[in-house]
């Protein structure tokens, strides 16, 4: 089996775990991205369907984050394309060419895509209330009372609903990422990227985050793209595991099989180190 | 020679006249300099080298003359074929002008000093590059850089007898008339000492905010 061809990259998941609604969701195309010359992505292929929720695993500077980068367009492929719901992320088709997109149409497609960062990100000038209404009312055109509404409803499930008015430096680290994620959960998403959201937090609080986002694995229909060291919760919430190593997808499956029984050594290897 | 309390006394009308030249020049300049620096600042931010490349050479060409000059240009040179103004609006755009080129450098170091991340959690939540401006990036920038702005208004306080230069009689070009006029030295005394009842306490505020504002 190719892992680049992009018809086969997820095969062995879609027959252990039917997609939600079946269709794809997301399609790396034959990306490639250097950086000074060190080539981080090549040629990748992978697709994810629908529903789904994919952890990518990989020895660190596999170009885990980069993928996740390239979805929110924080950083343009040098080579390929990439699809989210059918429509070019950073292409646009323009009399039959593939062109470059201009900053319209990349804000049309990725409006679909939230992430959550290592670091939090949350705008320390503002109140968790506000950092939650701020996109909601700014992007969607929500009115104040709708964007406050659904933030109130979004702190009540990641469990701080009485913190709405304090500004986020009087959080912990674990309760600023749990409001993080109400703020990327605010604008609706399609996808959301959630790139070692428990690496920056003390051991006590990773627990916390975890659990909400269980909830939102278990109660939404968002389709997650995880990167994580936390093997339990991979397994968890996981429908297909991706492993990546030197810019390709080695090896990809369910949990079960990545975990339990991989078919390449590069896989095993990985997985004994970090296990 | 001995301090005469009848020259204080004599040149008090004119002391009044030029403490009032000094602040409105003072308030006037700083106003200029902060705004006028915030968009300097900005345009050479923008992605687009037309406008970057303009004020990156005017700035630093209005940095590097002396504000002497500037004034001298603007109260004699601009008026050949542009608006013609008083002294003292010459010399608060003047000193606003200059000044706008060192403060648009500190908003510069504020702007570089907010995070990285704050940037890309604006771009992952699409936030409109102007929305990303004024609610996420300027409200940090400016609070860590207040002290710095700050720093820049004593400065130009004490820049500020330049303008006496194109006639603009502040404080110490009152004096300075005063005292040769009536070869006196208690005038002059005066105007240092009114420098330093404005600009202790100023520097003393500047350290209580700096304290408050940059943690
Ligand atoms: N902005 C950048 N400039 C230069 N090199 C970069 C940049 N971003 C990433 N890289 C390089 O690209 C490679 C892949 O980085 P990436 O962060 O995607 O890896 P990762 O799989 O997320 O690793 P980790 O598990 O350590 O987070 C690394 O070698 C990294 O040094
Ligand atoms: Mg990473």
């Amino acid at each position: 089996m190719s892992a680049e061809s992009p018809h086969t990259a997820n095969t062995p998941v879609t027959d252990a775990n039917p997609a939600v609604d079946g269709s794809e969701l997301i399609r790396f195309d034959k990306v490639t991205k250097r950086f000074a010359g060190n080539t981080v992505l090549d040629n990748l292929c992978f697709s994810v369907d629908s529903g789904k929720h994919v952890t990518l695993i990989g020895p660190s500077g596999s170009g885990k984050t980069t993928i996740l980068r390239l979805l929110m367009t924080l950083v343009k492929p040098d080579e390929g394309t990439i699809k989210v719901g059918g429509d070019y992320l950073t292409h646009e088709e323009r009399g039959g060419k593939l062109v470059p997109a201009g900053e319209k149409h990349i804000r049309e497609v990725r409006k679909n895509i939230g992430m959550v960062f290592q670091q939090f990100n949350l705008f320390p000038n503002m109140k968790v209330l506000q950092n939650i209404m701020e996109a909601p009312v700014q992007v969607l055109g929500l009115s104040k009372d709708e964007a406050e509404a659904r933030a109130r409803e979004l702190l009540d499930m990641v469990g701080l609903a009485d913190r709405c008015d304090e500004y986020p430096s009087r959080l912990s680290g674990g309760q600023q990422q749990r409001v993080a994620i109400a703020r990327a959960l605010a604008m609706r998403p399609q996808v959301l990227l959630l790139d070692e959201v428990t690496s920056a937090l003390d051991p006590e609080l990773v627990a916390g985050v975890l659990d909400v986002l269980r909830d939102v694995a278990r109660t939404t229909d968002i389709t997650m793209l995880c990167v994580t060291h936390e093997m339990n919760f991979a397994r968890d919430i996981s429908d297909q595991v991706l492993m990546f190593d030197g810019g390709k997808v080695v090896e990809s499956g369910s949990p079960e099989k990545i975990f339990g029984d991989p078919d390449h050594d590069r896989t095993r290897e990985f997985l004994s180190a970090v296990l | 020679m001995n301090w005469d309390w009848s020259n204080v006394d004599a040149f008090m009308p004119r002391f009044w006249d030029g403490v009032l030249v000094t602040l409105q020049a003072l308030a006037g300049g700083a106003v200029i300099a902060f705004v006028l620096g915030l968009i300097w600042a900005i345009a050479l931010r923008s992605p687009t080298r037309w406008v970057r490349w303009p004020v990156a050479a005017f700035t630093e060409f209005i940095r590097n003359t002396p504000l002497l000059v500037q004034l001298f240009f603007l109260f004699y040179v601009v008026p050949e074929w542009g608006p013609s103004m008083s002294p003292l609006v010459t010399g608060i755009v003047g000193l606003g002008l200059h000044y706008s080129t060192y403060t648009s450098e500190v908003y510069r170091a504020g702007i570089e000093g907010v995070p990285a991340g704050q940037w890309e959690a604006a771009t992952a939540l699409s936030l409109p590059k102007r929305r990303t401006w004024t609610a996420v990036i300027l409200p940090q920038a400016v609070r860590r850089v207040i002290p710095a702005l700050g720093n820049y208004v004593i400065v130009m306080l004490k820049e500020s007898p330049q303008l006496a230069a194109i006639g603009a009689l502040e404080m110490l070009g009152e004096a300075r008339g005063f005292s040769n006029e009536t070869f006196t030295f208690e005038a002059i005394s005066i105007v240092g000492l009114a420098f330093i009842v404005i600009a202790y306490p100023a520097s003393v505020l500047l350290r209580v905010l700096e304290r408050r504002l940059v943690r």
